[in-house]
């Protein structure tokens, strides 16, 4: 990125990162361009950084996430914070605390940023308003994953050199999807054309009008793609209550060579992981040299670098 | 069975009546390399194509072979009653040329090799066209959807839940949805199973008998629910087999809005009511119930306007094991491939329909609604042809039954209208006498 372009020092106005609905384009690229530069941090041996040195983060999970919260951890511990991971895993939910519970306990640790996932939509929304920190969300059911939508962009545009006219295809369970949703709304606020493709059970009603052209086809929708988003199917979707079995999906929606073809020459395939790999993606694929899907992961460090610094700004000073 | 080519074939002096051109004329069908070469009027000056057989139809009616597109037959799992050979035998001399077949076997045709394994076995055993229908559920259960594309790829025509409604609006929601993907048609019974729960027709004949009833509206609860499910889902769907005026009201009132819909009934709702049940017969025990006259005199009405589109047999073969029970235990269920066509007849004997409507609901309208090229007899369709006397009376005697059931609801009944001569892609499959 030239300097003359860069959004870099453009103020993010927010206390909290809920969703990537709210975010003006040029925020959205002002995260990407301190992407970018968190992406040249990384790679450095000398990777830390004092952004957030003497702050405390607390990673709040709900649901179970590997990548997810490690990927939080890493980001928080290069911006010098002090990093806790909190498992929710049902244990205190089990025994009868509520959201507002759990957010007057965490209160009274003073933490300045909270980073939470959530099974439920709308439960980070409920939880930044009962909290006197900074909340990112880092999914909420299958409402928003802001920061996966976000890296997804950093790495399209890091290969495409733009993300404005590109032909996007997200596929597979666009209904239960919150990356899906997030990246709908990012991609269209940057210019691109977004398509999704899934039978008609896995598409979420009115989904003609969230700004996507519709395709019950692969072939038909995969026709001039720029970039192929696959998603992941849930296990509890496979048999027979949205789809009647996992042979009949890969046949129809698997992403395989074949498929794969119809698409631009030179388009690339992502995946927010953790992968089906002969559910939803044909190994080959996902290992091949169109995929994008390592590099995704490296990109979703820098892009929660930049989110958590971006936010830091608001954060009270001493 | 080996399927050469068999030699041209002239059936002359016909009355040929081709519903899908609305065509009742004098004429002749010529028939070469098993297709239709021409049929009609225009037909009758043409000649014979070299070393053509002819045949003199002195009058009869010839018309597109049948099509039956509810048919039960007990392979694979219960070939004592049912194979799909002696199915066939029974069709061609019912004149039905072509039968989509029950996925309620055992096992259930749910998956897409059972698919290929009806086709083959038809194939080698079977001299009438076969189409599988596959089951919409899972073992039938109602609960989780099959393998709609790769049922159709295998060669399933259609998707039906049997005799057995899928009771969970959200699960036939999911299932029209992801039918519509692939253009697949659903066809469903129309039955709340709760709300049924009895034996026979609800009412005075059913509480004089000492009988549970099937109220009417369990049937229209299930369509109205259904159509309201179509209507979200835009989808393909044919209600296999209604049986109460209040039905056709629904099914009318929702072909005018635009829903993609069809209705069909039994060949036993359009000539049966339930005082036929007599001393608990059980051959008259089928589900739906037989109603009482005025829903009868419903059907036929709505038959005859176009509501609905399509006659089935219903055909059931259930042996003695299964029916000689007391009322409530005996299985449900009646053939009816061989007497569909001499029954219907009495709807045009009675001057309540005319023979053109009355044929179309068993040739055109469920070849298209199948999506099948059989059931006309338009220059190149496949040569599938009924010749028949519709005058010429005749008893139903059970040792003449062909099916390997043999319950039926006509035995000893007299018909007028009889099968002369059943040709299936230019050969003949059947001669009568």
């Amino acid at each position: 990125m030239s300097a003359t372009h860069s959004h870099r020092d453009m103020p993010f106005p927010h206390r909290h990162l809920l969703g990537i609905e709210g975010l003006q384009p040029h925020e959205i690229l002002g995260l990407l361009d301190r992407a970018d530069e968190a992406v040249e941090v990384s790679r450095r041996v000398e990777k830390r950084k004092s952004v957030l040195s003497g702050r405390t983060q607390i990673n709040l999970f709900f649901e179970a996430s590997t990548r997810t919260q490690s990927s939080f951890e890493i980001a928080g511990k290069r911006l010098g914070a002090d990093v806790m991971n909190m498992a929710v895993s049902q244990s205190s939910v089990k025994k009868g605390e509520t959201l507002i519970d759990t957010a007057a306990t965490l209160n009274a640790m003073h933490p300045d940023l909270l980073v939470v996932r959530h099974h439920a939509a709308g439960a980070v929304h409920l939880l930044a308003r009962k909290i006197g920190c900074s909340v990112v969300n880092a999914g909420d059911g299958p409402h928003e994953h802001p920061t996966q939508a976000l890296l997804d962009a950093l790495t399209i545009r890091r290969h495409k050199g733009k993300i404005a006219r590109l032909t996007v295809a997200i596929c597979g369970d666009i209904a239960h999807s919150r990356v899906a949703r997030s990246n709908i709304i990012l991609l269209n606020a940057l210019g691109a054309r977004v398509r999704v493709i899934a039978p008609s059970t896995l598409l979420p009603g009115g989904i003609q009008n969230m700004g996507v052209e519709v395709f019950q086809d692969m072939r038909e929708g995969l026709k001039g793609c720029d970039i192929v988003m696959m998603l992941r199917l849930q296990r509890e979707r496979m048999n027979g209550a949205f789809i009647p079995s996992v042979r009949e999906y890969y046949r129809y929606y698997g992403l395989d060579a074949e498929k794969l073809s119809y698409a631009n020459e030179d388009a690339l395939v992502m995946h927010p992981g953790p992968m089906n790999r002969g559910v939803e993606i044909d190994p080959a694929i996902a290992d091949g040299p169109q995929s994008l899907i390592r590099e995704q992961v490296e990109m979703g460090v820098a892009v929660r670098m930049a989110v958590l610094e971006a936010l830091a700004a608001h954060l009270p000073q001493n | 069975m080996v399927h050469d080519t068999p030699k041209p074939l002239v059936l002359s002096n016909a009355r040929v009546i081709d519903p899908a051109r609305k065509l009742d004329a004098p004429g002749s069908v010529i028939v070469a390399d098993g297709t239709i070469l021409a049929a009609g009027p225009e037909a009758a000056n043409q000649g014979a194509p070299y070393g053509a057989d002819i045949i003199d139809c002195a009058g009869a009616i010839a018309a597109p072979g049948l099509i039956d597109m509810c048919v039960s037959v007990g392979e694979p799992g219960a070939e004592h009653r049912e194979t799909l050979a002696s199915a066939s035998d029974a069709a061609a001399a019912g004149g039905v040329t072509t039968i989509s077949t029950m996925p309620e076997t055992d096992p259930v045709i749910d998956d897409p090799a059972l698919v290929d394994f009806i086709l083959r076995r038809a194939r080698d055993t079977a001299a009438i066209n076969v189409h599988p229908l596959a089951a919409l559920t899972k073992g039938l259960q109602g609960t989780e959807m099959t393998e709609i594309g790769l049922l159709k790829e295998a060669g399933a025509v259609a998707f039906t839940n049997g005799h057995k409604s899928v009771k969970n609006a959200q699960v036939m929601r999911r299932m029209m949805t992801y039918a519509r993907d692939f253009d697949a048609l659903v066809i469903h019974h129309t039955e709340d199973p709760d709300l049924a729960g009895g034996v026979m027709n609800a009412g005075l004949n059913a509480s004089w008998k000492g009988l549970s009833g099937v109220p009417r509206e369990a049937e229209i609860i299930m369509l109205e629910r259904d159509l309201r499910l179509v209507g979200m889902s835009k989808s393909k769907y044919h209600a296999n087999l209604i049986s109460t005026s209040d039905s056709a009201d629904v099914i009318r009132a929702g072909k005018k809005r635009g829903l993609n819909i069809t209705a069909g009934v039994s060949i036993n709702h359009l000539t049966h009511n339930e005082n036929d049940i007599g001393a608990y017969r059980t051959f008259f025990k089928m589900s739906p119930p037989l109603r009482d006259e005025d829903d009868r005199q419903a059907m036929i009405a709505a038959l005859a306007d176009g509501t609905i589109d399509i006659i089935v047999s219903n055909h059931d073969p259930q042996d003695v094991e299964t029916k000689r029970h007391p009322w409530a235990e005996a299985e449900d269920g009646a053939i009816g491939l061989e007497t569909m066509l001499a029954a219907a007849l009495r709807l045009y004997h009675s001057e309540q329909i005319d023979l053109v409507t009355l044929l179309a609901a068993m040739t055109v309208n469920p070849a298209d609604r199948l999506g099948l090229d059989v059931g006309r007899l338009t220059q190149g369709a496949p040569a599938d042809i009924v010749v028949f006397d519709p005058d010429k009376p005749w008893v139903l005697e059970k040792s003449a039954i062909k099916s390997r059931s043999k319950n039926s609801t006509f035995e000893d009944a007299r018909f007028s209208g009889r099968v002369l001569r059943t040709v299936v892609g230019g050969k003949v499959v059947f001669e009568h006498g």
